[in-house]
């Protein structure tokens, strides 16, 4: 944020005489107002907004819900179902909270595949990249855990498979897994420290989203045609550009989330967790929840335990590659022939993936789910560094003005500092 | 090329996330045939009628074995049977309630209040496996949202459409498992203690058929019958009711609101995009090759 020096004046003398001891306000003015902002961003670029607002939602609703939980092996799954029925609006909070799990995965899954697809990750963005995918990581960790807490029966089992896998690490992995379950099997400590991790990592997501967009501020947005802001016609301020076409995109996709919990809310989990957690009987198939379903389908993929473990961590540790990886010096798929096609596979390996993971490990889908998980690594780690040499990419315009109005021209924003660092390409 | 992508995304992500919705069923488990029932769909209501049938249905047949862990209370509550709280005063009087310790320190028994839980059959899971096979029958509370069975591809995709949204597989299952007992084919042999059903994963269930024609009385409409058949389809349709609303007590409140929440966001939503479009056109518009006249915002 430093990189671009504030345009706020203080009015007031309070105001004065706050900023000249904390310039609070002239960062929240050059961060979300004076920003300058790509003018031909789509409605891909709104999904940012979207995930802060998705992140806060679950922040105030599991807040409620855990002044009513009790994190016990005995009275957990009791305690919820009390939740649904005597708690004022109990069930609203709970399918908000449930379903809102979900609704942040498909925006986190169309914000990273956008990404991917624009080459939003590329110099000078790696960083930015990078704590967007731990974010991602964190996500996941708390999801899982959150996952657990109703201690129905595919939360049990789901923690008992997912923790189990620990102990393929060689040497320390059983360790590694007493410590996760706090004893010799998954129990009432399990529950309780996972209670404890799903309130803390919340607010280490909130806090890497702050690193997260100061980041962003410092380089800039890329944008659909992959070229940096040039000159003031190629950019917008923040507000109210941005603001209102972030405000609309999140009032549509609430609706999108409404109908999930006011017409939905049991679609997206599983039947099995209004079954409480039992040791003793274990359920028919093991599923984890949807967004987990590609990253599962790799797991059971390998036909080794340690491998399939490495082959899962190594499915996210080759995105967090991908700065690297991509050797094309053109960011956005739109001037990329070649990859825009190889892009739609991915995309299509990924769907795929999701629906193997929902599926029993026997037969055709193990072998679908040993080529996709193939493919989902041959991507990243031959198509992309080699495309990049091959691929000849269409003519870059001159300017996001020129895409956006033609030659015509129009009203832009004086932008001096607002180019992007020309570090490279 | 964008709204295609778009809608591309939208379908991609619609058909992952549905693929979620997996529900064991045995291979060569026929699926439960859909029923009509009144609390499905976006104005769904439950028949006040109807529940209180499946109550007696459950009260009569049912409880001998499994548990309701609700409270009377619950059966007086709006959105549900709708009992008169007189009713259920008397009803709870009924059964015996453990409560205690007194001042002697001793547990003792007393008449049931429409605060105090439906008491459970058996006085713990133990005793309820011991009388029952070596397995303790399922509470019956949620199980409504306990059950349920994979449509697969891709109706796993159609059931989540609006208007064509498809949520009641777990009162299909019940109705289904209710109704299923029937002879088993030549050559499958029902082990000791298992009975065969067509619609139960494995099709060897523990549970005998619990219900025939005639065997709960309804009460009597005007002109001394019961409105409804006194048939085993009838009881498993009113149980069937009357669980999805144990199960979902909110039920009729949810869809209310979510009616009037999603008009709010539809009207929001229409609203804000025309004050994003006039933004917008202050510096030429989104649109490709907008005329740019309006002069720019203080910030500009």
């Amino acid at each position: 944020m430093s990189q671009h020096a504030t345009t706020y004046v203080p009015k007031s003398r309070f105001a004065k005489w706050f900023e000249s001891r904390l310039p609070l306000a002239g960062l929240v003015h050059s961060s979300f107002i004076a920003f300058p902002v790509p003018r031909n961003l789509t409605y891909f670029w709104t999904f940012g907004a979207i995930l802060i607002f998705m992140l806060a939602a679950q922040i105030v609703t599991g807040v409620w819900l855990a002044m009513h939980y009790v994190p016990h092996a005995n009275l957990a799954f009791d305690s919820v179902e009390a939740i649904m029925r005597d708690v004022n609006y109990g069930w609203l909070l709970r399918y908000l909270h449930a379903n809102g799990a979900s609704m942040f995965f498909i925006a986190v899954y169309i914000h990273i595949f956008r990404n991917l697809y624009y080459g939003s990750y590329k110099a000078p963005r790696e960083v930015l990249y990078l704590l967007g995918i731990i974010i991602f990581i964190l996500m996941m960790a708390t999801a899982f855990m959150g996952y657990v807490l109703p201690w129905g029966q595919m939360s049990f089992w789901g923690a008992t498979v997912i923790t189990n896998l620990f102990s393929a690490v060689p040497v320390v992995g059983d360790t590694i897994v007493s410590l996760l379950w706090g004893g010799y099997s998954v129990g009432n400590p399990t529950l309780n420290r996972f209670f404890a991790l799903h309130y803390l990592l919340p607010f280490m997501i909130a806090g890497v989203v702050v690193l997260h967009i100061w980041a962003l501020h410092v380089v800039g947005q890329n944008n659909p045609a992959g070229i940096p802001i040039k000159s003031g016609k190629d950019a917008v301020p923040f507000t109210p550009y941005a603001t209102v076409k972030d405000l609309f995109a999140t009032v549509v996709f609430m609706m999108f989330f409404a109908w999930w919990v006011f017409f939905l809310p049991n679609y997206l989990g599983h039947a099995d967790n209004y079954i409480p957690a039992n040791p003793a009987v274990t359920p028919a198939h093991i599923v984890p929840e949807w967004y987990f379903l590609p990253f599962y389908a790799i797991l059971r993929a390998i036909p080794d335990k340690l491998g399939g473990v490495i082959a899962m961590f190594g499915a996210i540790v080759v995105l967090a590659l991908v700065p690297w990886l991509d050797t094309s010096r053109v960011r956005s798929a739109n001037y990329r022939p070649l990859y825009r096609q190889f892009f739609w596979v991915f995309v299509i390996v990924c769907v795929l993936l999701g629906w193997l993971g929902a599926k029993p490990p026997e037969g055709g889908y193990v072998i679908a789910a040993r080529i996709c998980t193939a493919w989902y690594f041959i991507h990243f780690l031959v198509v992309l560094p080699l495309l990049g040499l091959f691929e000849t990419p269409k003519p870059l315009p001159s300017s996001i003005a020129e895409t956006v109005l033609g030659k015509k021209g129009g009203a832009g924003m004086p932008v001096g500092a607002a180019a992007e660092p020309s570090t490279r390409g | 090329m964008n709204t295609r992508h778009a809608l591309l995304a939208a379908a991609l992500a619609v058909g992952t996330l549905a693929g979620a919705a997996t529900v064991q069923a045995a291979e060569g488990t026929p699926n439960p045939p859909r029923q009509s029932w009144t609390f499905a769909g976006v104005f769904g209501t439950f028949d006040r009628a109807q529940l209180q049938r499946g109550f007696k249905v459950y009260r009569e047949v049912c409880q001998a074995c499994h548990q309701l862990k609700i409270p009377f209370r619950t059966l007086a509550q709006n959105g549900g049977p709708q009992f008169s709280v007189a009713q259920v005063t008397a009803l709870a009087a009924e059964y015996k309630v453990q409560d205690g310790p007194n001042d002697a320190g001793e547990m003792f028994e007393r008449p049931g209040r429409p605060a105090d839980f439906i008491p459970p059959p058996f006085p713990n899971e133990n005793a309820a496996a011991a009388a029952n096979g070596g397995k303790a029958p399922p509470p019956l509370q949620v199980i409504a949202k306990a059950r349920g069975f994979e449509r697969g591809f891709p109706w796993f995709i159609v059931d989540v459409i609006p208007f064509l949204q498809y949520q009641e597989h777990g009162p299909d299952y019940i109705h289904a498992l209710l109704t299923g007992y029937e002879e088993p084919p030549a050559g499958f042999t029902v082990p000791p203690g298992g009975h065969y059903n067509k619609y139960f994963p494995g099709h060897v269930i523990a549970m005998p058929n619990p219900l025939s024609d005639g065997q709960v009385e309804y009460p009597k409409g005007p002109d001394g019958r019961s409105p409804v058949p006194e048939t085993v389809e009838q009881y498993s349709k009113d149980l069937a009711a009357f669980l999805m609303w144990t199960a979902e007590p909110a039920l009729e409140q949810r869809k209310r609101m979510g009616f009037m929440v999603i008009i709010f966001l539809a009207v929001f939503s229409y609203l804000m995009y025309y004050v994003k479009k006039k933004v917008w056109a202050q510096v030429g518009g989104e649109a490709e090759g907008a005329p740019g006249t309006a002069p720019l915002g203080p910030t500009g």
